[in-house]
């Protein structure tokens, strides 16, 4: 059990703002930190690794106090048993893939785990390479395997997908899961992919201006009841055009474009870039195998 | 020709580097880092030299190392030193001289390495020196390079504050460009076309390497 009990005034892109998080995890599980920017999501992540004092409150993993302020107690980053992937990678340029992961191994363990890490990942045959000869996905899965290094018990993924393509992010997402349950972590991951989102993870925490809005289920989260269909996507809005007296509305559903009949009413809410939600009811799909 | 100008050219400016490396890597890591309210007081004195006349910091130091300052007299009374007129007096004000062309590529370096990378290190448990040394260094080789390299020329092309407090005693404080200076002076048009063509060719060279280097237009040779 997580149990995080945190206050920090931040410094954020709207002006101050009080983070203030009063929250309980069960161990094994896969949260989504979900929400807008500024809305909190990586300072949270840098307060629980330590990288961000907190002004009061505790943070307590598995009976361990990592902090608590009325104690003074503050582990520092590298006694707190994480691992992080950062948005940008954050892979030492200088080291080559299997060097970075050495960097990380503790005192006294063994090197057979950063061979088997490199096995996880399937980066065998780039392991003398240095990280700015490697594509997006390749530096991604070395910073995966690198924040597994250490043997953490939490691992912290902030938008680790967010750089990468769509075909990418499916086989990235393949292996957070592989390796989240492999090694039994606690996984905190900040997207805002509703796909990702409820192909990963087990809770979804909703931040709004540094509190915690709502802590659902993905499926929860997600669902939109007031509609009954069962055939339902989640897109954005690339195009508008009227015709006559009606809108034809295209929406980038993954990697399909697909255009939708809207009446007027419908199209004067709509904005081009908005997320959008296509469903229908009462007919019946034709499903084929390719 | 007598070459101990020469020589004694490229001992001060080797130990000048040196002794630079060794302050300006801390001194450029504060800078990049720090939020204090006294960083642009210390940037400010770092860069001094910049727009400073070598004659007034020569000046300057003059005055302090004299005997009859206090800090003359401290360094003569304790530590047996008399910097003014001396080689190790020479050192120092090269050093100050220098400073900037250390401190600033360093402190550059640093400040464009990603934060993340730090980290990313304090994460995996690592210390401060270690970080430095095993992450932050080998990734602002190039300017770590231009810093040597800018450093060492400038102290060869120094004039006007080695004048000052060095003077021009042979063997001791006579430098390359001093030689030159005084050879003019004596009307040897031959030794001072002689010395220049060594500084001449030593600038040339060692910012060639630089450029070399850091252009990458070496990287075919050792990889």
């Amino acid at each position: 059990m997580i149990d995080i009990q945190i206050s920090k005034l931040l410094d954020g892109p709207y002006g101050a703002m009080q983070l203030q998080i009063d929250q309980q995890i069960e161990h094994g599980h896969m949260v989504t930190l979900y929400g807008k920017s500024g809305a909190g999501k990586t300072s949270l992540l840098r307060v629980l690794s330590g990288l961000m004092t907190p002004e009061s409150g505790s943070i307590k993993v598995n009976n361990e106090v990592w902090f608590d302020s009325k104690k003074s107690l503050n582990e520092k980053p590298g006694k707190r048993s994480i691992g992080m992937v950062f948005q940008s990678f954050a892979l030492f340029p200088n080291m080559t893939v299997r060097e970075n992961l050495l960097y990380g191994l503790r005192p006294g363990t063994s090197k057979g785990l950063v061979d088997e890490l490199i096995g996880v990942v399937e980066l065998n045959s780039l392991i003398d390479r240095k990280p700015a000869t490697l594509s997006g996905g390749q530096q991604q899965r070395v910073a995966l395997a690198r924040a597994l290094v250490a043997r953490p018990k939490i691992l912290l993924l902030d938008e680790p997908l967010s750089a990468l393509d769509q075909v990418m992010r499916s086989k990235l997402q393949d292996y957070i899961l592989d390796v989240h349950r492999r090694f039994e972590l606690t996984t905190f991951l900040v997207s805002h992919d509703v796909g990702e989102i409820f192909k990963l993870s087990d809770l979804v925490i909703h931040l709004e201006d540094g509190k915690v809005k709502s802590t659902k289920t993905p499926n929860d989260f997600f669902s939109y009841r007031h509609l009954s269909g069962k055939f339902q996507f989640i897109g954005e809005v690339i195009e508008l055009v009227a015709e006559d007296v009606i809108f034809v509305v295209t929406v980038l559903i993954d990697n399909h474009l697909v255009k939708i009949i809207a009446d007027s009413t419908t199209a004067a809410n709509l904005a081009v870039g908005d997320r959008v939600l296509v469903a229908s009811k009462a007919f019946n799909p034709i499903i084929k195998k390719i | 020709m007598d070459w101990t100008p020469i020589s004694l050219t490229i001992k001060l400016a080797s130990i000048t580097t040196l002794v630079l490396l060794v302050i300006a890597v801390p001194l450029g890591k504060w800078l990049a880092y720090t939020k204090s309210r006294f960083k642009p007081i210390l940037e400010t004195l770092v860069s001094m030299p910049l727009v400073l006349p070598p004659t007034v910091l020569g000046f300057y130091l003059l005055l302090a190392f004299s005997p009859d300052s206090q800090l003359g007299q401290i360094l003569e009374q304790w530590f047996g030193l008399r910097l003014a007129f001396s080689f190790p007096g020479l050192v120092i004000a090269s050093v100050i001289y220098s400073l900037p062309f250390m401190v600033h590529p360093i402190q550059s370096g640093l400040t464009s390495l990603p934060p993340s990378l730090l980290d990313a290190s304090m994460i995996m448990g690592k210390s401060y020196l270690t970080t430095l040394f095993k992450v932050e260094l080998p990734n602002i080789k190039p300017s770590l390079l231009t810093g040597i390299v800018l450093s060492f020329a400038h102290t060869v092309g120094e004039f006007g504050v080695v004048l000052m407090i060095g003077g021009s005693i042979p063997d001791r404080t006579r430098v390359a460009s001093i030689a030159i200076y005084d050879e003019v002076e004596a009307l040897n048009y031959g030794s001072a076309h002689q010395y220049s063509l060594i500084l001449l060719t030593l600038s040339f060279l060692v910012l060639l390497v630089v450029y070399l280097v850091n252009g990458g237009y070496l990287k075919r040779f050792w990889q």
